[in-house]
């Protein structure tokens, strides 16, 4: 009945809503006034660049797309999680190992929390993590070249959902599993979840320097699904929150089985000491195996390692370093305050926000004020750590973010709307509809100590009308609220490609300037690179055949080859010899099982070619490199396994 | 004098500047370049104003058939100008020396700068007959053959000061930092002449007359 009167009142919201919408016409013009000074708000004029960088998830893509803030320009998909025939990521030779997994070459994820590295809380723009959910992988992405650096493949957990947050100062990136399994896996019954199935939550640390990533330990936490998280920061610093559902441990028509607790946890890790502990020689080193990817910037490169164990830790085994927070009514999103003091869990089945204090949990926790337990993890009771509730008169809230000025703004997705609130005095402030059903929302900096609170960007599940119309298929859509004001106000709106789930901006400024321009030829290390055209060749090793080639505008050195046969296994090393800022060359070969390439100045890429006839068969450059792109191609004579036509390459003769 | 003298010892060492600064430059932008080419010409070579300038405007130039442009070594030039600065610098130094002692008169603050001046004016027509060279000899196999209006082939001889439109690029060719230390070095001496001459008694044989009773 209570959830009734929210839905009836929620209605009752966006009816005034549409009428104020409506009576605005009446009121002299000054709809038409308000338009065109959003219109120039959002307004990026020919030549200028716009003021943030917003990178979203692509979810199922498996990639992130850079759009510009206010304009919701589209600048540029990163390929993370999936192959990626645009440059040959994932179908290129140095590229194909960051796919690679303990199940072999995976070549797609679903891409769900970018989060930029941080400093003393504050965007440091070095790097960009980001969850695979479906095979569970964080990746490290450099914000310098845009490109995925290193893939590191999570042991014991299925569906890495509450991932991939980073700590303050990026001493880790935490993951947590969302589909609790048996650990380590094994064959048993099903419905034998309850008790047996583990939730394992994982600390990956971060080298400063190199951001190298090392898989320090895995929490093994009761079978509860963890759904989303945020560290702590400032006083908070130390801490890790997760929200969790299905505390009930259900197995089956979980809709249902898994939403009958009136309150789930959020639980708070103090990893600072179980990191502690795992260095003291703590933890139960455990027979598992993932995989570890890394690209390297100057071989142009990547190498898989398959690792072998994993070091786990069993939270009752660290007494005073995790407790549980009783939240309503099945909690999804998690988010810190820039204070690190409000820890706000969203009930998705709920109306309200519940907001726990760290200053409340600590005293509660040193109070000793338990409220049982659960797999031996002290619960705390709800009222000693409620700072406060939100009544908000929406419907399903989800994901909070920041302003520099002491608010919150909440996204609701059934009632489609973001929500201004008070922190301190959870009052509601302002309301503005989203077009439909909101997920996530993001201010540059918002999950950060320092939020850049000038537009906030929502991302909407559902487009219906908002654009026209493509099929029964088609992107999502985002809005782009104004809130340097009282009242946020709705300014723009555009599509956004796969499905954004999360995203995270940085003022322009901060990346901009160290965004690099092209990779130094004298510093390409890569085994086959040539690094002037006088030392183009082609070897043949037996069936193998290795095209050393050098490209520049506008033709392949050597781009006359004879000797190949049918069955050839024919590698192109293709090194780019331009040092000029945005003069790709691409290599495509007719009939060839792969991707092109599409190779930067500097840069070495390799394409493998298996030839299945004769003929002479050509290739050619895929990117309209300069006036004589066209010209730039050559030729490969194919002759029969047994011929004997000898191996020969030439330009020019 | 003495005063003249000092400034026709400072005048010459500004030419120092040459070693450190280049003479000339020469900028290319286009509308695919919104930062443009450049190209810095000191006396002893050509440096790109940016890392990789030189190879990509060596680049852009193949196609119309225009040579790469010179290493120190390939030009004569570049070996000679930095001798010939130096000798001049040291010249100049020493004339405003003996100046100073007063051994010699204010008429020599003016030979040097005249002979400087005699040398800018021939390193200049030198120059300009590279660029010449450079822009219209060009490889009879050029990818782009193009011709003027009237039906003469298009030579890409770069401005000698001041800007030009060349097909897609606008050229700007402008003294350099090198360029203005040897104006205002010269114009010291210059200057050292004028207040030489001014402070001087009516006739030379006066002066001397004057310091002998020193």
């Amino acid at each position: 009945m209570k959830k009734y009167n929210y839905f009836i009142s929620a209605l009752m919201v966006s009816a005034l809503l549409l009428t104020s919408c409506g009576n605005q016409n009446g009121n002299g013009g000054s709809n038409s006034a308000l338009a065109s000074n959003n219109a120039e708000k959002v307004y990026v004029a020919p030549g200028e660049q716009d003021e943030f960088y917003a990178f979203m998830s692509g979810g199922y893509s498996g990639n992130i797309t850079v759009y510009g803030l206010p304009s919701g320009r589209l600048f540029k998909e990163i390929p993370v999680f999936s192959q990626f025939p645009t440059s040959g990521y994932g179908y290129s030779e140095e590229t194909k190992p960051m796919l690679n997994t303990s199940f072999g070459f995976v070549p797609w994820d679903d891409a769900h929390h970018p989060d930029i590295s941080q400093t003393n809380g504050e965007l440091d723009g070095r790097w960009i993590f980001i969850n695979g959910n479906n095979t569970p992988r964080i990746a490290r992405v450099s914000l310098s070249t845009f490109e995925t650096e290193e893939i590191i493949e999570l042991p014991n957990s299925a569906g890495n959902h509450s991932s991939s947050f980073i700590t303050e100062n990026t001493e880790y990136v935490v993951a947590g599993t969302r589909f609790s399994v048996p650990v380590p896996q094994r064959d048993m019954p099903i419905n034998e979840y309850k008790g047996n199935f583990k939730g394992a939550l994982s600390f990956i640390s971060i080298a400063p320097d190199t951001g190298r990533l090392n898989l320090d330990f895995q929490m093994m936490m009761p079978g509860f699904n963890y759904d989303l998280s945020h560290p702590g920061r400032g006083k908070s610093h130390g801490w890790f929150f997760f929200t969790t559902y299905n505390t009930e441990e259900a197995n089956s028509l979980m809709e249902v089985n898994s939403s009958q607790n009136d309150k789930d946890f959020i639980a708070a890790v103090n990893w600072k000491m179980i990191a502690e502990y795992v260095k003291n020689g703590g933890g139960t080193k455990m027979a598992t195996e993932y995989a570890h990817n890394v690209y390297d910037e100057h071989t142009h490169s990547a190498t898989s390692t398959m690792k072998k164990e994993v070091i786990t830790v069993d939270p009752t085994k660290v007494p005073g370093a995790v407790f549980f927070l009783p939240t309503p009514k099945s909690p999804h999103g998690c988010d810190v305050d820039p204070s690190g003091q409000y820890i706000i869990g969203n009930g998705k089945l709920s109306a309200d926000l519940t907001i726990h204090s760290f200053d409340k949990m600590i005293a509660a926790i040193e109070g000793k004020k338990f409220d049982g337990e659960a797999y031996g993890i002290p619960i705390l009771k709800f009222e000693d750590v409620l700072a406060g509730t939100v009544k908000s008169g929406g419907l399903g809230p989800l994901h909070t973010e920041f302003d520099d000025k002491g608010n919150a703004y909440t996204t609701f997705f059934i009632s489609s709307e973001v929500v201004k609130w008070k922190l301190g005095t959870w009052e509601v402030l302002d309301r503005q509809p989203t077009f439909y059903s909101v997920g996530h929302l993001m201010i540059p900096g918002g999950n950060s100590r320092k939020p850049f609170g000038k537009y906030v960007v929502a991302m909407n599940k559902i487009t219906k009308d908002r654009y026209l119309p493509t099929g029964p298929e088609m992107e999502h859509s985002a809005q782009l609220y104004d809130i340097s004001g009282d009242k946020m106000e709705l300014i723009y709106d555009f599509p956004t490609h796969g499905e954004p789930h999360y995203a995270a901006g940085i003022p322009a400024e901060l990346l901009a300037p160290k965004s690099k321009k092209i990779y130094r030829l004298d510093d390409n290390k890569h085994p086959f690179a040539v690094t002037s055209p006088d030392q183009a060749k082609v070897v043949r090793e037996g069936k193998e055949v290795h095209v050393y080639m050098s490209t520049i505008r506008s033709h392949f050195t050597p781009d006359n080859i004879e000797g190949i046969k049918v069955g050839d296994k024919v590698y192109f090393h293709i090194t780019n010899h331009e040092q000029d800022f945005d003069v790709p060359h691409g290599f495509a070969m007719i009939g060839q099982n792969t991707s092109e390439l599409l190779i930067m100045p500097g840069q070495t890429k390799t394409s493998l070619w298996e030839p299945k006839k004769v003929g002479v068969w050509p290739f050619y450059c895929t990117d309209f490199c300069s006036a004589l792109h066209q010209e730039m191609q050559g030729y490969v004579r194919v002759s029969p396994a047994d011929s004997d036509v000898p191996l020969t390459y030439t330009l020019g003769e | 004098m003495k005063r003249a003298s000092i400034l026709m010892i400072i005048g010459p060492l500004f030419l120092l500047g040459l070693y450190f600064f280049p003479l000339w430059n020469i900028m290319l932008g286009a509308p695919q370049y919104p930062e443009p080419l450049g190209m810095d010409i000191y006396i002893d070579g050509i440096k790109g104003a940016n890392e990789f300038d030189i190879q990509n405007i060596d680049g852009l130039n193949h196609y119309i058939g225009m040579r790469k442009l010179p290493k120190p070594e390939e030009m004569w030039e570049f070996g000679t100008f930095p001798i010939v600065i130096g000798i001049m610098v040291g010249l100049g130094v020493l004339i405003g020396i003996l100046g100073f002692a007063g051994k010699i008169s204010y008429i020599w603050f003016l030979g040097w700068f005249v002979l400087m001046s005699i040398l800018g004016v021939m390193g200049m027509y030198d120059f300009n007959a590279w660029m010449v060279d450079y822009g219209t000899n060009l490889d009879p196999n050029a990818i782009m053959k193009l011709a003027n209006p009237d039906g003469t082939p298009m030579s890409y001889k770069p401005p000698l000061f001041g800007h030009a439109k060349m097909l897609n690029f606008d050229v700007t060719s402008l003294p350099a930092a090198g360029a203005w230390a040897m104006f205002i070095g010269m114009c010291l001496t210059l200057a050292a002449f004028y207040i030489g001459w001014k402070k001087a008694p009516k006739s030379d044989t006066s002066l001397t007359k004057k310091y002998a009773t020193q």
